[in-house]
């Protein structure tokens, strides 16, 4: 038995059991994006039509380097958030609901991992 | 939860879905947002695809140029390009409708304007300027 009062209880939880916290995150990694996803770009088309030993250079510089593994980061993160909110909308039995939004962060985290090892080999190893 | 019985749920009057409004632009621009969400969400297989293959040496990064140099591979990036940007500036959209502002009905309509013109116009300069980098030696 539990002394809170019920709105205590349910305060800040909402429907997906972890309160507006998705909805902060989302902005967050939103808002970084914005400049990473420029910083992106920008080393995207300087990349374009480069041979392999001129873009592993490039890609391998401290500041390249960061940029990318900051964006990385964000964007999949955000992407996961996102994913997750389609999946709630529009997937209405709980078991398959349950399996989209485990297979969502698994393949956010994939995605992160795999991109962040390219960058960290094409920085330090090779 | 005092009563259980859900029985008559199913039978409850739903509330009127998309098919019942008028299409409006900030109606699409918001379906196109979660669709370029979505999009970007696979195109992230590129991006591994590419950073790996430059991480794995020169003959795994050569089938990477030939593919994106493909028409399909070029219009997978357009649309990867554009959807990224168009994804951007809604989002910008979205920070300003959220300090509450912008909600008017000239004024919402003018953003969602600025927005598509805005990915559009910034994807073509992005490409002409791909191409002129491209076009040179290297």
């Amino acid at each position: 038995m539990s002394i809170r009062t019920p709105l205590a209880r349910v305060r800040g939880l909402g429907s997906a059991k972890s309160g507006t916290g998705h909805f902060w995150h989302q902005r967050l990694t939103a808002l970084a994006n914005v400049p990473l996803t420029i910083g992106f770009i920008v080393i995207l088309v300087s990349l374009l039509g480069r041979n392999h030993a001129a873009v592993v250079q490039i890609l391998g510089s401290p500041l390249v380097a960061i940029v990318m593994l900051l964006f990385i980061g964000s964007v999949t993160y955000h992407m996961k958030i996102g994913m997750q909110v389609v999946i709630e909308d529009y997937v209405h039995d709980e078991t398959w609901k349950f399996a989209a939004v485990i297979a969502n962060i698994f393949f956010a985290i994939i995605v992160a991992a795999a991109a962040a090892y390219a960058m960290l080999k094409l920085s330090f190893g090779v | 939860m005092a009563n259980t019985d859900l029985s008559g749920a199913k039978n409850r009057p739903l509330s009127p879905h998309l098919s019942i409004y008028k299409p409006t632009l900030t109606m699409m621009m918001s379906i196109v947002h979660r669709v370029t969400g979505m999009a970007l969400y696979a195109g992230t297989l590129l991006l591994v695809w590419w950073l790996l293959a430059a991480a794995s040496g020169p003959n795994a990064y050569m089938k990477v140029q030939w593919f994106m140099g493909t028409l399909v591979g070029e219009v997978i990036l357009f649309g990867y390009t554009w959807a990224l940007i168009h994804h951007m500036f809604g989002g910008i959209r979205h920070f300003i409708w959220d300090t509450g502002h912008g909600f008017g009905p000239t004024e919402r309509e003018w953003l969602v304007r600025v927005g598509l013109a805005g990915s559009i116009v910034t994807t073509v300069i992005l490409w002409v300027v791909g191409y002129a980098v491209m076009g040179g030696s290297r």
